[in-house]
């Protein structure tokens, strides 16, 4: 498409290069569920390691409490083009995760699951390098159940879908594998700075055809 | 298949609906069919390349080809909102994409269970697009809308609304009003509650609706919970709620 303006369209707020296109900035912290929001007993919690792993790995609430935390303050990027910026967090870090398990050399991808059935998928290297924690603390208090709480896993860099939450694990998988929105045609990827929302924005989206939302 | 690229519709009606609510109708050269309950982006670009994009819900419903009902709620400070309120005029260009959305939907299928539609303000949107395409259909597949507002004046579709519910029985049209309600008004006037969902989910009696939730945050979140303390499963709830953002 050309250039098109909106006549008389002017931008009214400043621009801020910590924004990505698309985006405009809040200080809420809205809530994007498709479903009720599961309540999840700690008694019961469980975090998992499995899939493609020499051994799986598995806490209960009290061990994972016990892992190594880290305080994280990233700018977070919701697809529905709400951006906030500089949040606060208290976690585990995946590299920390990933130091009690054997991946296999095939692993090059993961799908992050849920309590209540959600899921998504993003390449490994997304998670590595003090990338992405499991958040168990926000602003100073313990992750609400509506923004994923107990624990949530936490992507920054790209689009908040792709930090599932409530999750109870991540699967390590050989290939891409499309995740609950992902099947319904949002990007496998999700890079805000890129403005991947959809299946059709992704780098590859030529060769693999377009999918129907 | 579509593919969801950007495309300019022209505007071809401007409707206000309440004091701050309008339905702005585009023409589409590249219409798909969508599903009740699916949005398109809107994207508003500025000399200079600045762009701001929002996400709204389709009105219309799929039997009105080659063009679309957005429905647009004014929003305080709202840097699209205020512009389509007061930059557009029919007869301009928007550009769009769409339509976007797999799983807050309802694709009428004869078989479909009862339906029961919560809304919170705005939040009627995607839900009226479900009522239409239910009614194009000639569906008698039970059907509430249960909508919450804080006064008469912003009842979104009020006409249409009550005039569906007069013309067809298995439709129930359950207004609340939580601020003020109009006079002599004997229905709900207060906020949603779980004394509400379980009354209204009994009206359904042995056969569990699929429920559709659309409003504000806090709104969205305690019917979820209280539709589940009324007995629904929680696959049979589907959510998708507004923040209470600039919009």
């Amino acid at each position: 498409m050309g250039i098109f303006t909106n006549r008389g369209f002017q931008p009214k707020r400043p621009s801020n290069p910590k924004l990505p296109p698309g985006q405009y900035e809040t200080t809420d912290f809205p809530v994007l569920t498709a479903g009720p929001t599961p309540r999840i007993a700690l008694t019961n919690w469980e975090f998992r390691l499995e899939g493609l792993v020499e051994a799986p790995m598995k806490w209960s609430w009290e061990e994972f409490n016990k892992l190594p935390m880290q305080d994280f303050n990233p700018d977070i990027h919701c697809v529905t083009k709400w951006s906030k910026f500089d949040t606060h967090w208290r976690g585990v870090s995946v590299d920390t995760l990933l130091e009690h398990v054997k991946l296999k050399p095939e692993a090059q991808y993961v799908t992050e699951f849920s309590y209540g059935g959600y899921t998504t998928n993003l390449p490994l290297a997304d998670l590595l390098g003090g990338k992405a924690f499991v958040g168990l603390q926000y602003e100073g208090q313990p992750l609400a159940p509506e923004h994923g709480g107990p624990a949530r896993l936490v992507v920054p860099h790209l689009y908040f879908w792709k930090s599932a939450k409530w999750v109870q694990g991540l699967r390590f998988t050989a290939q891409d594998e499309p995740g609950f929105w992902e099947r319904g045609g949002y990007s496998m990827y999700g890079d805000p700075w890129k403005e991947q929302r959809y299946r059709d924005d992704d780098d590859d989206q030529a060769s693999a055809g377009s999918i129907r939302l | 298949m579509s593919k969801v690229t950007w495309q300019l519709g022209t505007v071809v009606s401007i409707v206000p609906e309440t004091p701050h609510v309008k339905t702005f109708t585009l023409r589409l050269p590249n219409w798909t069919p969508h599903r009740a309950g699916q949005h398109y982006d809107l994207r508003l670009t500025a000399e200079g390349g600045y762009q701001a994009e929002r996400s709204y819900s389709i009105a219309s419903p799929p039997e009105q080809t080659g063009e679309i009902a957005l429905t647009v709620e004014l929003v305080d400070e709202g840097e699209v909102s205020g512009y389509l309120f007061e930059g557009v005029a029919v007869g301009d260009e928007l550009e769009v994409r769409g339509p976007i959305g797999g799983y807050f939907v309802w694709r009428g299928e004869p078989s479909s269970p009862p339906l029961l539609l919560v809304g919170g303000g705005s939040g009627v949107v995607p839900l009226m697009a479900m009522l239409r395409h239910r009614q194009h259909l000639g569906l008698r597949t039970p059907a509430t809308l249960l909508l919450s507002v804080r006064t008469p004046e912003e009842v979104i579709y009020k006409t249409e609304l009550e005039a569906m519910a007069k013309a067809d029985d298995s439709f129930t049209l359950l207004l609340d009003y939580t601020r003020q309600a109009p006079p002599g008004w004997t229905g709900y006037q207060r906020r949603i509650d779980a004394a509400m969902l379980a009354e209204v989910v009994s009206r359904f009696g042995e056969s569990q609706p699929q429920a559709f939730v659309c409003g504000p945050t806090g709104m969205v979140e305690s019917v979820a919970n209280g539709l589940q303390a009324a007995g629904l499963a929680p696959e049979m709830i589907l959510t998708e709620r507004f923040g209470p953002t600039g919009a």
